[in-house]
C-alpha cells in the first residue's frame, strides 16, 4: 500500500487508568512545600508553586528541569506530599460503590469465592464475543447485587450500612469513616475481586482513589499574567493550589505539634474542601471557591467541561484568520455571485500572491501603495517564512528586497473568490462561494435573490466572509462552492434560488400587461445588461409587448410547457414565449420556478446564474416604469358582493345555533370515536371555515386586478389570497392549540358573554374583515392568539435546532459508495440500495424522474 | 382469544433465510468480510422466530417502498 509509507506509528489502544504514587514521583520534577510563588526580588521561590523546575512563563528565564526557554519547555509536573489522605471528589462514587460491595474486614466482594471466579469467567466471556459495553452493564447488575449482602460469606462478618454524606464523607452506622480507613480497605481488596468490580489491577488500584500525593501541574497551563500596572496576576490554579498547600502545611505543623484532635480534623476538612474545588469548582453540595472579588474560580473541571471549555471551544470549535463580519444589505444591482465588501475591510483582508518575474512590476505596485491607501499591500513574505509589515519608513527598503519567491499580501480586488456565510450553517448553502465586488459603505451587500438559502434578511442580519488564501482552497471554492452550483437544491431537486419579491411582480405585470414602445424596450434590455444578440431577437414591430421583451432573453432553442399559479398555460416555443405569463410557479426559487429549473438542466448554471439576475434586474426596472403601489381602497368590495358575504357569515350562524341547540338538547348524534362536545366543536369549525372559504372566493372574484396588493398574491411575490379575504370580509376564527379559545374565566371567555356560551363570537370568531374593524372582543382574541404564536415560534426554534444539530451529528458521516450501498465510516452498510429506488435527488425533480420527458429530448 | 400473528399483519415484510451459498455471493457483492459490516437484527424478533434462525446467519427481507416498488435488505444476526 502506498498511504503505509506515510503512517509510521499507528494508535492500536488507549488505556485510561490511575497513577500511584510512585510514578506520580517520579513523574514530578519538584516537590513543593512552601505557598509562596516569589522572593523579594521577584525570583520564583524554590520549592514554591511557581518553581522554576516546574517550567517557565517568564521570558530570559531557564527552566531548571529541561533547560528549555519559554515556549521550548513544555512544563513539568511536581508534586504536594498530603499530610492526610484526601478523597479525590471525581471517584466519591466508585470508592461508595466499592466499600459498600466489599467486606469491611477482609476486603473480598460480598460473594462466594467460587461464585466470584464463575462470575469473573462469565465476564470475560461476555467482553470478548459483546464487547466492553455489555460486561460494563453486566458489573453494575453484579454491583447491585453485591450490595444487598449484610454478612460477608467470606469472614463471615457483618456488614454494616454504608452511607455517603455528600460531597466527600462517608458514614458508618452514622458514624464518619476516616479516609485512612478507607485507604486501608481498599488496599485489602483483592486482584480477582476487581476484576469482578470492572477494575484491571494492571491500571487501577482502588487505594489510589484516596490522594495522598498531589501532583502540581506545570507553570505552563496556569500562566500568570502581568497587568499594565506592572502588578502580577496569577491563574485561578494558582490561587486555588496556594491554598491547598498552605492549609497542608499547617496541617502538618499542627500534628507535628501534637494539636489537639479538633484542631487536626478541622483542618482536614478544610483541605478535603480545597482539593475537592481544585478539581471541580462546581460541587452542588459546596460553596464554590471565590476571588476576593466575588467570582468563582475557574478550576479544572470548568477548564474542560461545556460550551466554553477545552472541548467545545478550543478542539471542536476554532477561530479563523481571514475572515470579516458585519451587517448586510440588499443591492440588486451586483450579480447574484458577487457579495459587496466595504471598502475599510478591503484593505484589511489579504490575498497572498507570489512574485515571479512576469507579474513583478504589477505587485511592486501594491507594495509602493502600500497598507494605507487601496488597493495597496499589508505585509511581504520572505522566502524563509519571516513576516514583514508594510509600513511608510520599511516600504523603500523593501521595494528594493523584493525578488521572485516572495510573496506579497496584497489588499482584496474585484473579482477575488471568497466565502460567504451566515449562521446557523445548517446547509450546504449557507456557505456559498462569492466574487468580491468592493464598493464604499460598511457593510456587506448581497443580491435579494440569493437570501433564501442563506435565510437572511435585513433587519440588523450580520454575516461572515472568508477569504481562501491557497490557490488549491481558491480552485475548490470555484469548483465545488459558487452560487451557480447551487442553484438546484440537493434536498428536493428544484430551484432554490430564483426571483423575489418585487422582481416577480415585475416580470408578472410585463409578461401580463405592458407594451411599450420599440424604443421603450430596447431602453429597457441595455439596462438589464442584455446583449447585442438578445436585442437581436426583438421582433420588428413599433410597439413590443412584454412577452416579447422576455422571449429576448431566452436562447432560440429553449421550450418550455408549464402553468402559472392561476392554472393557466405557459407555454415556450423555440425561445418565444407563446402563452402565459411569468410568475412565481416559473421564476420563482424555493422549489417554485420550474422553468428556471429546465433552463439550468439544457443550458448548465453559468447561464442560468445570468439569466436569473436579468430577470431579476428586468422585473425591478419594469416595475419601476409600470409602478406598483397600493391602497386600502384596492381591497374595496362591491356593494353586492360585501352584503352576500355577510350573508355567507350569517347563515353559517345559523348553523352553527342549530348545531349548538340540538347538541344542548342532547340530540347530537356523535362522529365515531368523539363524544358530543368534541362532535359539537368540529361542526363548528368546519361550519366557519367553510364560510370564511366562501367569502374568500367572493373576495378573489370581485379583486380588482391592476390592484397594487392583488398583484402581489397573484403573482405569487408577496401575501395568499387569504390575506385578501382577511382585509376585505372576515378574519375567522382565531384557534388556540387548535381549538377555539376556551381560556379565560369560568366556563366564558370574556366576562362579557354568558356562561356556557358555545356560540361563534363568545369563542373568538372574527366576522368583520380588518378593513370593517373589529369589536374589542374580537380584537382581544386576536391578541391571545397573536401572543400565541409569537411564543411559539420563540419556543420551537432553538428545540428544533437542537434536534436537527443531533440528527446531523449522527448522520455527518453516512455515505453513498459507488455501489450505490450507504455505509457509515467504517464500511458498515446501512442502507442496500439509497432510498430504497438509487435515484440521486439533486439530479431529479422532487426525487422523481420522468422518463417519458428524458425519452423525448432524446427523440 | 386467538394468538395475534404478526406474519399475517400487512405491515410486515417477507423475511427469509440465506443459504450459506447465497451468503457467500452477498458477501462478494457488497465486498465486505463479516457479518458485523451488515444492519442487524435481534434472533428473537418476531418476524424472524419461526425461522430458528442461528448466530452468523442472515435474513433477506422484501420490503415494499413508497419510492421503489420493492426493496430488497438484509440483516444479520
Amino acid at each position: 500500500m502506498t498511504d503505509e509509507l506515510f503512517v509510521h506509528k499507528q494508535v492500536d489502544s488507549i488505556v485510561f487508568g490511575l497513577l500511584p504514587v510512585t510514578i506520580l514521583k517520579k513523574m514530578a520534577s519538584a516537590k513543593i512545600v512552601t505557598p509562596e510563588l516569589y522572593d523579594k526580588e521577584g525570583y520564583p521561590v524554590d520549592g514554591g508553586l511557581m518553581d522554576i523546575r516546574l517550567g517557565v512563563i517568564d521570558p530570559g528565564l531557564r527552566c531548571k528541569t529541561c533547560g528549555g526557554k519559554l515556549k521550548e519547555c513544555i512544563g513539568h509536573f511536581g508534586y504536594i506530599e498530603m499530610a492526610r489522605p484526601i478523597i479525590h471528589f471525581k471517584f466519591v462514587d466508585i470508592v461508595y460503590n466499592l466499600l459498600r460491595a466489599t467486606c469491611l474486614e477482609c476486603g473480598r466482594a460480598l460473594m462466594a469465592a467460587d461464585e466470584i471466579e464463575k462470575k469473573v469467567a462469565r465476564l470475560h466471556k461476555i467482553e470478548q464475543e459483546l464487547g466492553i459495553d455489555t460486561r460494563r452493564s453486566e458489573t453494575k447488575e453484579i454491583l447491585t447485587e453485591l450490595k444487598k449482602a449484610t454478612k460477608c460469606p467470606h469472614c463471615k462478618a457483618a456488614q454494616p450500612k454504608i452511607t455517603l454524606e455528600k460531597p466527600t464523607t462517608f458514614l458508618e452506622n452514622e458514624k464518619r469513616i476516616s479516609p485512612i480507613e478507607i485507604r486501608t480497605r481498599m488496599e485489602k481488596i483483592p486482584e480477582v475481586d476487581l476484576d469482578l468490580l470492572g477494575m484491571k489491577q494492571a491500571h487501577v488500584r482502588p487505594e489510589w482513589m484516596i490522594i495522598t500525593v498531589l501532583p502540581i501541574p506545570p507553570v505552563t497551563m496556569r500562566p500568570s499574567i502581568t497587568l499594565e500596572t506592572g502588578e502580577r496576576s496569577e491563574d485561578d490554579l494558582t490561587h486555588k493550589l496556594g491554598d491547598i498547600v498552605r492549609i497542608n502545611q499547617r496541617l502538618f505543623e499542627n500534628i507535628n505539634a501534637g494539636a489537639p484532635e479538633i484542631i487536626i480534623e478541622d483542618l482536614w476538612d478544610l483541605l478535603q474542601y480545597h482539593v475537592t474545588t481544585f478539581f471541580d469548582n462546581e460541587v452542588a453540595q459546596l460553596p464554590p471557591a471565590r476571588h476576593r472579588s466575588g467570582q468563582p474560580l475557574k478550576t479544572i473541571t470548568a477548564r474542560i467541561k461545556s460550551k466554553e471549555g477545552r472541548i467545545r471551544h478550543n478542539l471542536a470549535g476554532k477561530r479563523t484568520n481571514f475572515s470579516a463580519r458585519t451587517v448586510i444589505s440588499p443591492d440588486p444591482m451586483i450579480k447574484l455571485d458577487e457579495v459587496g465588501v466595504p471598502k475599510v475591510i478591503a484593505t484589511k483582508l489579504t490575498v497572498p500572491e507570489r512574485v515571479a518575474n512576469w507579474n513583478k512590476e504589477y505587485l511592486l505596485e501594491y507594495v509602493k501603495r502600500g497598507p494605507g491607501q487601496y488597493p495597496g499591500a499589508n505585509y511581504i513574505v520572505r522566502p524563509d517564512g519571516k513576516k514583514k509589515k508594510i509600513t511608510n519608513e520599511t516600504k523603500e527598503q523593501l521595494l528594493e528586497e523584493i525578488q521572485p519567491g516572495y510573496i506579497i499580501e496584497r489588499h482584496l480586488i474585484d473579482g477575488d473568490v471568497a466565502v460567504f456565510n451566515r449562521q446557523p450553517s445548517l446547509h450546504k448553502m449557507s456557505m456559498m462561494g462569492h466574487r468580491v465586488k468592493v464598493l464604499p459603505g460598511k457593510t456587506f451587500r448581497l443580491n435579494p435573490a440569493v437570501c433564501h438559502p442563506y435565510n437572511a434578511d435585513f433587519d440588523g442580519d450580520e454575516m461572515n466572509l472568508h477569504i481562501p488564501q491557497t490557490e488549491e482552497a481558491r480552485a475548490e471554492v470555484e469548483v465545488l462552492m459558487m452560487v451557480q452550483t447551487q442553484l438546484i437544491s440537493p434536498r428536493y431537486g428544484l430551484s432554490i434560488i430564483g426571483c423575489t419579491q418585487d422582481a416577480v411582480s415585475g416580470n408578472y405585470l410585463l409578461t401580463k400587461y405592458a407594451e411599450y414602445p420599440r424604443q421603450e424596450a430596447i431602453d429597457l434590455l441595455y439596462s438589464i445588461g442584455a446583449e447585442e444578440s438578445m436585442l437581436a431577437r426583438l421582433p420588428n414591430k413599433k410597439i413590443i409587448n412584454g412577452k416579447e421583451i422576455i422571449s429576448a432573453l431566452l436562447p432560440p432553442d429553449f421550450t418550455y410547457q408549464g402553468a402559472a399559479l392561476d392554472g393557466t398555460k405557459v407555454e415556450i416555443g423555440n425561445g418565444q414565449l407563446v402563452s402565459g405569463h411569468m410568475d412565481l410557479a416559473s421564476l420563482g426559487g424555493e422549489g417554485k420556478g420550474l422553468m428556471l429549473r429546465k433552463f439550468n438542466k439544457e443550458y448548465g448554471e453559468d447561464a442560468a446564474l445570468k439569466l436569473i439576475g436579468m430577470l431579476m434586474k428586468l422585473g425591478i426596472y419594469s416595475l419601476q416604469k409600470e409602478g406598483l403601489t397600493t391602497a386600502v381602497s384596492d381591497l374595496d368590495l362591491p356593494k353586492d358582493a360585501l352584503e352576500r358575504t355577510r350573508e355567507i357569515i350569517t347563515k353559517a350562524y345559523e348553523v352553527v345555533d342549530e348545531y349548538i341547540a340540538k347538541y344542548q338538547k342532547g340530540e347530537l348524534e356523535p362522529l365515531p370515536g368523539r363524544n358530543t362536545k368534541d362532535t359539537v366543536e368540529l361542526e363548528i369549525l368546519k361550519t366557519l371555515n367553510k364560510a370564511r372559504n366562501e367569502c374568500g372566493k367572493i373576495v378573489a372574484k370581485h379583486a380588482n386586478e391592476k390592484a397594487g396588493v392583488v398583484v402581489m398574491v397573484n403573482s405569487g411575490a408577496r401575501g395568499k389570497s387569504i390575506n385578501l379575504a382577511m382585509t376585505s370580509s372576515c378574519v375567522g376564527q382565531q384557534a388556540l392549540r387548535g381549538k377555539r379559545i376556551e381560556r379565560g374565566y369560568i366556563d366564558r371567555t370574556l366576562p362579557s358573554f354568558k356562561r356556557g356560551d358555545l356560540g361563534t363570537e363568545a369563542h373568538g370568531f372574527v366576522k368583520e374583515g380588518f378593513a370593517q374593524g373589529m369589536t374589542p372582543q374580537e380584537f382581544f382574541f386576536m391578541a391571545m392568539t397573536g401572543r400565541d404564536a409569537l411564543m411559539d415560534t420563540a419556543l420551537r426554534t432553538p428545540k428544533s435546532g437542537y434536534l436537527y444539530r443531533r440528527l446531523a451529528n449522527a448522520l455527518q458521516d453516512l455515505r453513498v459508495e459507488y455501489d450505490n450501498t450507504v455505509r457509515d465510516a467504517s464500511g458498515r452498510i446501512v442502507e442496500f440500495l439509497y432510498g430504497d429506488d438509487g435515484i440521486d435527488v439533486s439530479k431529479s425533480e422532487k426525487g422523481k424522474l420522468h422518463v417519458t420527458k428524458i425519452l423525448e429530448t432524446v427523440r | 382469544m386467538k394468538k395475534f400473528d404478526p406474519l399475517k399483519h400487512e405491515l410486515v415484510p417477507k423475511h427469509t433465510l440465506l443459504s450459506d451459498k447465497e451468503k457467500e455471493e452477498l458477501f462478494t457483492r457488497y465486498k465486505i468480510n463479516s457479518i458485523v459490516d451488515l444492519p442487524r437484527i435481534s434472533k428473537t424478533d418476531a418476524a424472524i422466530k419461526h425461522l430458528n434462525a442461528k448466530q452468523g446467519d442472515i435474513i433477506k427481507i422484501v420490503r415494499r417502498s413508497r419510492s421503489a416498488g420493492e426493496a430488497v435488505y438484509y440483516r444479520g444476526i
